[in-house]
Parts: structure tokens; sequence; C-alpha cells
């Protein structure tokens, strides 16, 4: 198995995090991983992405030009990285603030209010994790015994409080993800 | 077995340091290496192993207390980016001149002048060919993922002193702003004063001791011939290091038919290219150059004899091409050897690479 | 009388400092770079620290320091020795570190590194040689020339409009909480060098007490540079160097402690 994820929206969304929970989370399973970010000035308050590669086998380029999954948070993301989906592969979006959805027929496309039922949890914070649990359920490729491992690992110990909220905003993107595109693979 | 970990490139090269019992780091501040000091001083290894770690008001103070430092036998390093190396230059050659061992990484950014901060392999000529004045090589290695980064700390260092020369880790944004598996090095304790002075005592300025002439660490001697005999030691030394220290890796090269070079993360996404090529039919093979001076010039000739072409893939305008074309040449003159590679802080995609080898080798 | 008669203990009114070596000396008949290396011999010699004693030697005339006193030395480049001696000292902390460095060297390709060392208040010794000129390649305006003053690169004087000012780094190092002692001196009679010497001891003794930066300029002559005999570049050291650049400690006590500095919640 081996699942390449892009992920990419606004700096100070979590991108990042989300990222390298995931990819601890393969750590946490015995799986290789690279997690490689975009940095620099786009950090700071404009675009922000990273990808992250799971595989149970050496992992040759940390670098790609498609992937299996695409996880968007902003339009500027969807208008690059929309095309980047493998055929039959996974684009995941938050409506918020997207003007130009998704059109691609040869893809699954799933959406998740993340904005909205992170504030609906009460903590605006745990919308990437919202967002993360969607993509665990679209693409169960981690245990949820290894995300909450991966959350320990990734969270210094003065945040480690704060496991509860965030497995819960998980399990809440789980519920709440909504099909918009399924195609037969 | 070590300590596994999931970090940066740039985080391992400074728990590298800690652990390979580094006495000093001076450096300053530039994108995309500054995590290597942050993460130093985080970390607080004056308390633990007690090395010295220091922001230096620029890279021209930082490589010239890794000057001081090393020339009084200390194991000691520094890192910085393209531009920073660049100010580095004059004092790099100064130690090389004073023949003195210590490590410099270079996370690499794009340039010419200011650049990109996004990875480029644009100074490969700087790091093999030159940098300062005067004729004088570093060991260049370059890690390809974030274990080597680990890795190559302590063999950089070792073959540092192994030589009295200093080595570099040449690497780029890409490695190290990357997060992968890493398992840590054991421990090594620092040396003490009197093992310093046992192992180099006869050319470090540890203090004169009674029972020796008192030690002076210089680049000048005003007398031509003896600087000429100076100049022909290093290249004996150099020479020593193209027969001893070179190391590389080829992946799929036994059946191949057309070879990728490329070192550090050109030659990871050219092992996705080599896979995507194989896909297609296509005996593709990869060698990637682990040192790159000293160049491994003898696995390129020997393939030369047996394959129909080389590509090299770089991150830059095609710096390494010559080397690989002298090296083929030796094994037979008339192998072709092409080039594809992006700039300005672009990372070619597998992709592409397999796409200009078909249209550069294959179908040409 | 024979002149074994005259070599006696009890006769000896002068002698070489035991860490000054037997090689004959570069410099020109009437340098002060002789007299001061002599100095700083007598002082690592009186402190007894031959053994821990580091000397970094700059580019300019004094490159060759090294040649002179019978410690261990490291040659920087030009400019840079106040970071080589940082280097050293910082993971050598028992050694006692000192740059001796010109005026070209200190105050110009090199103000950046002795300012921050200053600042950051390095335990090292900076003997600061300014005889207003490049000795070394042949007579240059130095940072330190006065308005007015020829040389090889302002033939009609230092002019204001083309070269600037003169630049009194002493008073700008002595302005940094880094440092604990600093002071400028002459050593071109026996009354100045002995004072000389004494500023030196306490730089050095500084050093070895962990107290920051020393910092000693010894206002010199260059009677090749200046083209003078020795006593008529005495005369003119006195007569224009001297009121432009005033004896004295400048700063003698502690680094700055802390308070000041510190950020306020």
């Amino acid at each position: 198995m081996t699942e390449e994820i892009i992920i990419a929206g606004f700096g100070g969304q979590g991108v990042l995090s989300m990222g390298k929970i995931l990819a601890y989370s393969g750590v946490m399973q015995d799986q290789e991983v690279t997690w490689f970010p975009s940095y620099g000035p786009e950090m700071r308050g404009g675009t922000a992405n990273v990808s992250v590669i799971i595989s149970d086998t050496r992992i040759s380029s940390p670098i790609l030009h498609e992937f299996d999954t695409a996880i968007i948070l902003n339009q500027q993301s969807m208008d690059k990285f929309e095309k980047t989906v493998k055929p039959g592969g996974v684009l995941l979006y938050d409506p918020n603030g997207i003007v130009n959805p998704p059109t691609r027929t040869d893809i699954n496309i799933y959406k998740i209010e993340g904005t909205k039922i992170a504030a609906d949890l009460g903590n605006v914070k745990t919308f990437n994790m919202v967002v993360l649990g969607a993509y665990l359920k679209a693409k169960p490729i981690v245990k949820m015994e290894s995300i909450r491992k991966g959350l320990e690992k990734s969270l210094p110990e003065r945040h480690h409080k704060l496991i509860p909220l965030n497995l819960e905003a998980i399990e809440a993107g789980q519920e709440k993800l909504e099909a918009v595109n399924e195609v037969s693979v | 077995m070590g300590d596994l970990r999931l970090m940066k490139g740039n985080e391992v090269i400074a728990e590298a340091a800690i652990r390979c019992g580094c006495d000093g780091y001076f450096g300053y501040p530039i994108t995309p290496q500054s995590e290597v000091m942050e993460t130093l001083m985080a970390r607080e290894p004056w308390d633990e192993t007690g090395m010295v770690v220091l922001q230096a008001e620029s890279e021209v103070a930082s490589i010239n207390m890794v000057y001081g430092a090393a020339g009084s036998g200390k194991k000691v390093m520094t890192s910085s980016s393209s531009p920073g190396i660049s100010l580095m230059a004059e004092g790099i050659s100064y130690i090389a001149g004073a023949e003195l061992p210590c490590l410099i990484v270079n996370v690499q950014r794009g340039g010419p002048g200011l650049g990109t901060i996004q990875p480029s392999q644009a100074d490969y000529f700087q790091s093999t060919k030159g940098g300062g004045h005067g004729d004088y090589r570093l060991i260049v290695l370059a890690p390809s993922s974030v274990q080597e980064m680990n890795d190559f700390v302590d063999l950089g260092f070792e073959l540092a002193y192994k030589y009295r020369n200093p080595a570099m880790i040449l690497t780029d944004g890409a490695i190290g702003q990357m997060m992968e598996k890493v398992v840590l090095s054991e421990y090594k304790p620092r040396m003490t004063s009197e093992e310093i002075n046992d192992k180099y005592g006869s050319w470090a300025t540890n203090g004169k001791k009674p029972n020796r002439d008192y030690n002076i660490i210089t680049s000048l001697e005003m007398d031509s011939a003896k600087m000429e005999s100076n100049n022909l030691r290093f290249q004996e030394k150099y020479k020593q290091m193209e027969e001893e220290e070179v190391r590389y890796e080829t992946f799929q090269c036994d059946d191949a038919e057309y070879i990728l070079v490329a070192f550090g993360s050109s030659a990871r996404i050219c092992q996705k290219s080599v896979d995507l090529a194989r896909a297609k039919g296509l005996k593709v093979g990869l060698l990637r150059p682990i040192t790159l001076y000293p160049f491994p010039k003898k696995p390129i000739a020997e393939l030369a004899k047996k394959v129909k072409g080389f590509l090299t893939v770089e991150m830059n305008a095609g710096q390494m091409v010559e080397d690989v074309q002298l090296a083929a040449g030796c094994g037979n003159s008339s192998v072709p050897v092409k080039y594809f590679g992006r700039m300005g802080g672009i990372i070619p995609t597998p992709g592409e690479v397999v796409e200009a080898l078909e249209q550069k080798l294959i179908e040409a | 009388m024979d002149v074994k008669d005259i070599i006696k203990p009890e006769n000896l009114v002068y002698q070489k400092p035991k860490l000054l070596t037997d090689k004959t000396m570069h410099y020109c008949p009437g340098c002060t770079h002789g007299v001061v290396h002599r100095l700083v011999a007598e002082v690592i010699e009186d402190l007894d620290i031959q053994e821990k004693t580091i000397g970094v030697s700059p580019v300019g005339c004094s490159v060759f320091a090294y040649n002179y006193i019978d410690i261990d030395w490291q040659e920087a480049a030009h400019g840079r020795a106040p970071a080589v001696a940082t280097g050293i000292a910082r993971v050598n902390e028992d050694k006692v570190v000192f740059t001796y460095q010109g005026d070209g060297d200190l105050a110009s390709i090199g103000t950046a590194e002795i300012l921050h060392a200053c600042n950051r208040g390095e335990n090292i010794v900076v003997i600061f040689i300014n005889n207003a000129i490049y000795g070394m390649t042949g007579g240059q305006m130095a940072p330190t020339t006065l308005l007015g003053q020829v040389t090889a690169t302002t033939p009609c004087g230092r002019d204001l409009e083309r070269n600037g000012y003169p630049l009194k780094i002493t008073e700008l190092i002595a302005q940094l909480p880094g440092t604990s002692y600093v002071t400028r001196q002459s050593a071109h009679t026996p009354a100045t060098a002995r004072k000389c010497r004494k500023a030196i001891k306490k730089a050095f003794q500084n050093a070895i007490d962990k107290k920051g930066t020393s910092f000693v300029e010894v206002v010199s002559t260059c009677n090749s540079g200046w083209r003078l005999s020795p006593v008529d570049a005495n005369i003119w050291m006195e007569e224009n160097m001297f009121p432009f650049f005033p004896m004295g400690d400048m700063k003698d006590g502690e680094r700055d402690a802390p308070d000041a500095y510190l950020k306020k919640n």
C-alpha cells in the first residue's frame, strides 16, 4: 500500500500539523513516511501545503506531481491541485470559501463542512482534525489507535490534555463526510 | 538499535551533531536551514554534553569562529544556505589552507544572488570545484534522505579528521525541510583535553606544552618554494581521497541501457523515474554519487562501456554534466551524456525526467 | 676589563623576555610593534600563562606576530581575528585568548567582528595597534588616518569630502556593555611603555578572571609609512595623533550588569 496525499490551504488552518499527525500515525504502525512542506514566507499567512506519503515499502520521491488524495481547504489550492488527483483518486474539500467547486468526474469527490463543525464543537482550532476525520472515513489508511498515538507524539506534552477534544473532532468529521461524486475504481 | 524518530532533515543535523560529540556550532540564521541552530538552542546541549552553540553576527564570523575552534583541535561545525556559504568562502579557503578539520552544512537554495528560498542544487560547482580562492578541495557528501542527514554528520567529521580537511554536507531545502523516519545515532562522548592533546597535540593550538615547540595555525607562507610544497602535499591528500573515499549507490543498473545520474533530492526523484520508466518497458537505472568530491568516476566509466547513454538530472543548469562526461569518456568516449534539470527552486517531477530521457536519449 | 667581567647577573639592567623567540623581527627599525610584542611577552611570562595563552595574529604588518612569542598562535583572515578568538575561547574556557590587530584590520575590514565580540563580552584581550596607516601594503589610508594626512592613497592629504572622517573606534568600543576595560596607551618612551605594560597586564588578568573583553589601543608610529625618521615619527605622533587620540582609560571595571538590558515583562 502506498498513499500519496497533498493537503493544501491557508497558513494557520493547521495544514502542516494535520500532515504531521498523519505521518506520525504511519510511523506508529511501522510504515514508511515522508512529510514535505511548502516553506518560507508563504507559510506566514499565505497558502500552505504539505505532501505526505505513507507506504509499506521504501519511498522513492518525496516530491510528487500527482496524488492519490488531495485535501483542499481554499480556492487557490483548488485551482492548483484539483488537476493533480490521479484518476480514481480522492478529492476532499471544505466548501467554506470555495467559489468554484471541483468539476472532475473521474475522481471521488467528498466534502466536509469543517469550519462549521469545528465551530459547533466549540473550538475552531479543531478544524483540521475534523477534516482529518473526514479523510479517514473516505480512506481508512491508518488505524484510529495509530492516530491517537500519532497525536501523542506530535503534540507537545503540555497540549496532551487536548487529545480527547481532537479525537472528538476526528469522530465528528468521520460522521459528517458527504459524498459529492463517486466513481467505481 | 538507535532511537527511531520522525524528524526534519535540518533538525536531524542538530541532533546528530550533539550525539557525535561535537564541541561547538557557530551559525547565522538563513532560510531554509534555520532549524539547525533553532533545534540546537532548544536542546541546550551545553548542559547535556558541554557542546557550545553560538549565534554569530554573520556567516563571515561563523566560519572564522569555526576556524579558531577547529584550530584548537575541537570538533566544530557550521551550517548555512547558499548566499551564506558564499560569504563563508574566504574562511573555508583559510581552513583548507591551514589544514583544519571541520564540518560545513550547505542547505542549498536557488541562486544566483538572493535568488529564492526554494530548494536547489546550484552550488555543485562552488562545493566541488572551488568556492573560495586557491587550489583546495572539500570532501563533499550529498545525502538523499533524512537518515543520511544523520549518518553523514558523523561520517563528515570522520573524513575531515582523517584528512585534516573541511568536509561539507551538500544538501538542499527539500531534504532539510522534509520529515522522514530516522534512526538517530548512539551518543559518543566529546573528546577530553587529554585525548585532544594525544591525538592532535602535534598541530593544535591547545596551549603550548613544555615538551613541544609552539604550534602555529596559518595558511600563510611567504616562501614560494615552501608554498608550492604545501600545495603538492594538499594535492597528494586529494589524490588519496579520490582513491579511498569514493561513495556511490546504484539502483537497477545491472541490465540498464540508460543511466540517470543524480545526487541528493534529485536522486530520490529519479528512483521514482526509474520505476515509471521500467513500467513502460524502458531499461533504466540510476547512479547516485554520494561523494560529489571525490566523484565516482570509475563506476561511470564502467557503465559507459555497456550502456546507450547517461542523463544527469539536477536542480541546476547542468553543473554535473562535465564530470559525468569526463568519467564516461574514460570508458567509452562516444556514449552520449545529456542533461535535464529545473532551476529557480523548481523541483523536477519523476514524470518530467522520464519524458526528458525519452526525448533526449531514447528517441534522439 | 674584559666583556666577561661585565656580563654578570648583578650587572643586568635589560634582557630579552624568555618568551620572545630568537627569530629576527621583520619590522622596520623604529616600529612600535617590536616594543608591544615585548610587553605582551613580558606580561604572559609574569602571569605564568604561557601554556594556556593562544594568540591570534591579523593581516597587516603583525601577520607574523606568531614568529616572535613562544605560545600557540593562529593567524586569522583580514579583520576576522575577534571571530577566530571567539571560536577558540568559547570551546576552551580554560585558555587565555588575545588578538593582536592593526587599525586597518580592526577598524576597517573587521569592524563588525570587533564590535560584536566586544558587545558579547567575549573573554578575550584585544591589543589594537593604531598607527593611522596601512603599513604592510605600503602606506595607504587607514580608517584612523587624520584629515590632511598624506598617504599612498591620499597623496594630497585625507580629504573630508572624498574620504570621510577618521574613526575613533576605541571610543565606540568603550560604549559596549561587554567590555570591562578599554584604554588608550602609547609606548614611545620608557615611561609610556611601562604604563602600557601595566595596561596590558590588567587586560590579561581580566581575561584570566573572566571579566569580559579588555581592549588596549596603543597609538603607534609607522615611520616608514609616514616617511619620517623614528625620532621625527615620535614627534609627529605626539603633535598630531595625541590630540585626536587622547591617552587614558575610557572604561575600567566590570561589564555592564544585565538589569538595564532586560525586557520588562
